[in-house]
């Protein structure tokens, strides 16, 4: 593809993210294969030698994730690809690059769980894995997307928020999204932004402070192999990155890795809205349920309903500030996810009438249809069964 | 434009994703339609019931699987008896006549047309029986244009199956041409 | 350059207990980095959970203290990234063989350039005395109060068997005999296992009744023997010392650099 030329194809999500990393810079991967997200590390494995960067596939998804936090350290933009059962084995290390702030991009392709579930059938149920899932208290940034292009987009932002907030980031997509294929359209190199890492400008036999923060938050990295040697841990650490058992530092640095994250929840926040200006109902979905979600506004719609959508991109940290201001003036608020309302318990903590919050959702593996949404809409609105 | 909703059906190894993703890409690439394919597969790489949809639409389409199909397309017996219940009145089926014996009592237009042996006897071979089924979907419908396929065709097969694929879309469009598909 | 650069001096005295055979290996590993002229911005130290692991915090090279048993997985990340590192990888015999077990035996069949250093010394320390896959049975440990029935691993058979192209073992004992294999595995193109039998007085020898860290070390000289040694005849039950694998395999990183090659050349 020249420099200048836009890129037109007709792909799945999955090799959209793909596309997405590569935009994006990433140089590593490392994985093992899970259905459905294997195709992502099936295109990696062609493609990354071929821009010099490295794919291996490792003896089991730990195994992944930390070869993927080494080589982040080791100056690569990283990532690893799995689904349920291996996102769960991948807590561990997700948990360690939260803790040294390690930036790497973690996607999982969700399918129904728990345990080996359905494997080739679609679910949202690993939200809360998400937030919750690796031990200790921390923060984290989890985002999805619906169609295609988006999933593209989404990536994109994803490394990008790695790195410019030194974290691991959840991208959770799911199998409708995952192998669906629509157009994706890929802009020239330098049209979408792309963060690169930020670099340490400490000179060399100056001493190198791997945590501590410049001026604005944002923690300059050194590479291993580089011109600063450090130390990494996943011990509680002081700005030397030496593990401490003092307890003002143990204090300062929770709070440093929850804040950094909570504190930005409204620059972290991406979302898609739609008809939200007048709404009566709102909706609120994300991924490949607010395909279904929004079929169902544009439906009602043109039936003169007052119907909205406000499509989530960002679910970790969870928006709470964007939820309560677009269901403000809702006399309903429904929210449509393949769960059982893992997001739902969410906007009921931050609406002022819990009880006017309704969950749409599926869990049977397949997606939630424009109908479904239709039939218990109907009937919360009183209009008949 | 109406919208085209496609359920294509039949068993694993028969190529009824590809023939979708060609179908999809070629509305939405070579001919600037809107179009989403999707799958559901079970857990066999080869055997089992495969299926995959595929709409073509002037407008963004929001739910991607179809949910009552104006066109299906059934390759094999247990594909015809699960999926032909769904699809919608004044819709077509088209299946194959050595393969597949549909039930009566459907409320849409059948053809049947002898695809997989015309392009075993053409070709010696299978491997392209998706294509010549393509090519006779296509000429049915008339939803993208044949030289549009032939492009997509290209882009997606490495040269030594373009003469192969080319004989067997044209052998589709010849068996579908007595054939045209009576809307309401 | 002295041994005093290569250290981070203040974090010195060390934690571990006196008479254990950790301090041991690290003096000797440092001395062989200094005598051998490694430039220690070209090392990289990564280690797992345990007393050994914290010895990536002495070292004042790039180091990296990961998580139990996963310090070969991700120093795995770190030399496909920079292969031109030197990545040595020190693991107890917990972190490298149970916790750890399949990444070390993953990382022996892809003969991937890294050291690893196992220091065995047949039990969980830092957690307080249990058993290990490499107590065998009959030792005592907290978690094996009547005794440990659980056979244990051979190192050097493990390794061998899966495919690591530099295999050797010693003990705290022997400490020319650590430098001299330190130094042949750290130069070794390949995937390098060095088994280091280390005395635990604190647990291992208390639990069990074998003494102190003298009543260790005099174990170590009179239970092992060089490879292939007469007295084996007589006692076939002597641990035997040295190198067992020294064998010159495609390694792993060289091959990617080769993939890396083809695609560039390919597309």
């Amino acid at each position: 593809m020249s420099k200048k030329e836009r890129n037109i194809s007709f792909v799945q999500g999955n090799e959209a993210c793909v596309r997405g990393a590569l935009y994006a810079g990433v140089k590593f991967f490392a994985g093992y294969p899970i259905t459905p997200s294997t195709e992502i590390a099936e295109q990696l494995a062609r493609e990354l030698p071929r821009i010099g960067g490295s794919f291996i596939q490792m003896e089991d998804e730990i195994a992944s994730m930390c070869a993927v936090c080494g080589a982040s350290l080791a100056g690569s933009k990283a990532m690893t690809a799995t689904s349920g059962p291996g996102f769960s084995l991948k807590q561990e290390a997700i948990g360690y690059a939260v803790m040294a702030e390690i930036p790497c991009v973690v996607v999982n392709v969700q399918r129904a769980g728990p345990s080996t579930g359905l494997p080739t059938k679609a679910a949202q149920g690993d939200v809360n894995q998400a937030r919750w899932g690796t031990h200790g208290d921390h923060s984290i940034i989890a985002m999805t997307a619906s169609g295609i292009q988006d999933v593209f987009n989404v990536t994109i932002e994803a490394f990008n928020f790695a790195e410019t907030y030194r974290t691991p980031v959840i991208l959770l997509f799911d199998e409708v999204v995952g192998h669906m294929r629509e157009k994706l359209v890929i802009p020239p190199q330098g049209e979408l932004p792309v963060v690169e890492r930020l670099k340490t400008s400490v000179k060399v036999g100056v001493n190198y402070h791997p945590y501590l923060p410049r001026e604005d938050g944002r923690l300059p990295m050194s590479d291993y192999g580089g011109e600063h040697r450090f130390h990494v841990t996943g011990l509680y650490h002081n700005i030397w990155g030496f593990p401490t058992e003092n307890p003002d530092e143990s204090h300062r640095l929770l709070r440093h890795l929850v804040d950094k994250l909570e504190n930005r929840a409204h620059l972290l926040a991406r979302w898609k809205e739609h008809h939200l200006e007048d709404a009566e109902s709102v909706l609120i979905s994300y991924g490949s349920s607010a395909r279904s979600a929004l079929h169902h506004v544009e439906g009602c719609r043109a039936k003169g309903h007052r119907h909205g959508l406000l499509e989530l991109q960002t679910l970790w940290p969870f928006p709470k500030q964007l939820v309560r201001e677009k269901t403000a003036r809702a006399r309903h608020v429904f929210v449509v996810e393949m769960n059982m309302g893992q997001i739902t318990s969410q906007v009921k903590a931050v609406v002022d009438d819990p009880d006017n919050v309704f969950l749409i959702n599926r869990l049977d593996g397949s997606l939630v249809t424009p109908s479904d949404i239709e039939s218990i809409i109907r009937v919360v609105e009183g209009r008949g069964v | 434009m109406e919208r085209y909703r496609f359920l294509l059906s039949g068993s694993g190894g028969q190529g009824v994703i590809t023939m979708a993703i060609l179908l999809a890409e070629t509305a939405s690439i070579q001919e600037g339609l809107m179009s989403v394919q999707s799958q559901s597969y079970g857990p066999e790489a080869r055997g089992g019931a495969t299926r995959s949809d595929v709409i073509v639409a002037d407008t963004p389409i929001l739910f991607p699987k179809v949910t009552q199909p104006n066109i299906l397309v059934a390759l094999t017996n247990e594909a015809a008896a699960k999926y032909l219940p769904l699809i919608r009145p004044g819709g077509l089926l088209l299946y194959d006549s050595e393969l597949v014996q549909p039930g009566e009592r459907i409320d849409a237009q059948r053809i049947g047309l002898p695809m997989y042996r015309a392009t075993r006897e053409k070709l010696g071979r299978t491997v392209a029986f998706n294509i010549c089924v393509l090519g006779a979907l296509v000429s049915l419908t008339e939803i993208v244009r044949l030289p549009s396929v032939r492009k997509t065709l290209e882009k997606n097969f490495v040269p030594a199956h373009h003469e192969a694929n080319k004989t067997a879309l044209g052998l589709g469009v010849e068996l579908a041409k007595p054939h045209s598909w009576d809307r309401y | 350059m002295s041994v005093q650069d290569l250290i981070r001096q203040r974090f010195f005295p060390h934690l571990w207990c006196p008479g254990c055979g950790h301090g041991i290996v690290l003096n000797n590993l440092l001395r062989v980095i200094d005598a051998e002229g490694y430039d220690p911005y070209s090392l990289c130290m990564v280690s797992g959970i345990g007393c050994s692991s914290r010895v990536s915090g002495y070292v004042n090279f790039h180091t990296m203290h990961t998580m139990h048993g996963r310090a070969l997985a991700c120093a795995t990340g770190i030399k496909l990234t920079k292969p031109h590192l030197k990545v040595l990888v020190p693991m107890g015999d917990g972190d490298a063989m149970a916790i750890g077990g399949n990444h070390f035996i993953h990382a022996c069949r892809r003969n991937i350039d890294l050291t690893a250093i196992v220091l065995n010394n047949r039990i969980y320390g830092m957690t307080g005395g249990q058993y290990s896959p490499l107590s065998g049975p009959g030792v005592l440990a907290t978690t094996a109060p009547y005794s440990s029935i659980d056979n244990m691993f051979d190192t050097v058979k493990l390794a061998s068997g899966a495919g690591a192209s530099f295999v050797a073992r010693t003990t705290a004992f022997h400490v020319r005999e650590i430098q001299s294999i330190l130094k042949k595995a750290i130069a070794h193109k390949g995937f390098s296992v060095v088994e280091i039998l280390v005395g635990c007085p604190t647990y291992f020898g208390r639990k069990n009744k074998l003494g102190g860290q003298v009543e260790l070390m005099e174990h170590y000289r009179d239970s092992t023997v060089p490879i292939g040694s007469k007295k084996l005849e007589e006692n076939p039950h002597l641990i035997q010392r040295g190198i067992f694998v020294e064998e010159e395999r495609a390694e792993y990183c060289a091959e990617y650099a080769r993939i890396i090659e083809r695609a560039v050349k390919e597309q």
